[in-house]
């Protein structure tokens, strides 16, 4: 299993499969025959293609991307944690099915990722849980407005 | 505070649509007639399927539909969250303008926490390395004339977990729930 660090190291029909259907993908009972028959190949050309991006890595998944806070609540937390614990911390947190994103970066506040939960209570409760199994208080940034009109990401930009 | 304004968002979701979420929130099997399986697994028709994701689209829900891609896996290595102290009458301007690069992926409005955190603009750029993540900040600075405010760039250095979120847990469980603390990343 390859992960390729290069675009130009995908075909050009990974290049499009990966570029042109990032949004609105037509809600069709066969959306894989619908895209087979714009790029001019087989249904199982595409979904083949498709499976093996998705086992690469290059796609996380094909399907809805939903609008931060209206179907569940969600938060990004922050952390700062003495670099020789990090890891322990990291994979402490990133066992909470509620955590989708969870990074290290650069900053004294060096541990961040994104809380998810069904309701602000639900919420509330798991962020709670999180610094009492990681030990340490975290600061919640919950998001107040969304300026960024999702297009998916032009893969090929510059 | 934030939790009140975040609430006037929050979609009233029935039991229906919620099943339906947990279905789909990790993507849509990769088989010729995906829906009619997510169908067969939840006891309904296909169309009934189709129809529901178009009104969660058509109400807002999903913001976006179709392939969903990974930005490291395709050469984009570098990312850094640029956080930007901006005054809070600009906020929604700025945003909107650093939010139509192509490299940026997010651009929110968040809460300051004074005094260790002043920064009150989110936003994510990819580029594939620090330099040119560097060098599209200073494109950004330049053309939404962010000059005059403060801005710092927090590269990821550790991907410890990335995936799609799941909405889908129970409304609310028992605080003291013990949870396994033993399962690998993802």
């Amino acid at each position: 299993m390859t992960v390729p660090g290069d675009i130009t190291a995908y075909s050009g029909l990974e290049q499009r499969l990966l570029n042109d259907f990032q949004r609105d993908m037509p809600l069709s009972a066969t959306p894989f025959a619908d895209m087979a028959e714009q790029l001019g190949i087989s249904e199982d050309e595409v979904m083949h293609t498709l499976q093996r991006l998705q086992n690469n890595g290059a796609i996380s998944r094909i399907g809805p991307v939903f609008r931060p806070n209206r179907v569940g609540v969600s938060t990004l937390a922050a952390m700062s944690i003495p670099v020789h614990e990090l890891e322990c911390v990291a994979r402490i947190i990133s066992a909470f099915p509620e955590v989708n994103h969870n990074y290290e970066r650069e900053h004294e506040f060096n541990l961040w990722f994104v809380v998810t939960a069904s309701s602000e209570e639900h919420l509330d409760i798991v962020l709670h849980e999180i610094e009492q199994h990681a030990g340490y208080p975290l600061m919640s940034l919950p998001m107040l407005e969304d300026y960024f009109i999702d297009l998916g990401f032009d893969i090929n930009w510059r | 505070m934030a939790m009140t304004e975040l609430n006037q968002l929050v979609l009233q979701i029935s039991a229906e649509d919620r099943a339906l979420i947990r279905a789909v929130e990790h993507g849509l099997p990769i088989v010729s007639r995906p829906y009619a399986s997510i169908a067969q697994q939840l006891g309904t028709t296909e169309s009934n399927i189709i129809n529901r994701l178009g009104r969660l689209i058509d109400n807002g829900a999903i913001k976006r539909y179709g392939v969903v891609v990974r930005h490291r896996e395709l050469g984009y290595r570098a990312n850094g969250m640029v956080v930007w102290d901006v005054p809070d009458h600009e906020v929604s301007r700025l945003g909107q303008c650093i939010g139509r690069f192509p490299c940026v992926t997010l651009s929110y409005r968040r809460p300051r926490r004074p005094p260790e955190w002043p920064y009150n603009l989110f936003t994510m750029v990819h580029g594939r390395d620090r330099e040119e993540v560097t060098r599209k900040v200073r494109e950004i600075v330049e053309s939404c004339g962010l000059h005059d405010f403060s801005h710092t760039i927090l590269f990821s250095t550790r991907r410890f977990k990335q995936r799609g979120a799941q909405y889908s847990q129970p409304a609310a469980r028992k605080p003291d729930i013990k949870l396994k603390l033993v399962r690998s990343n993802d």
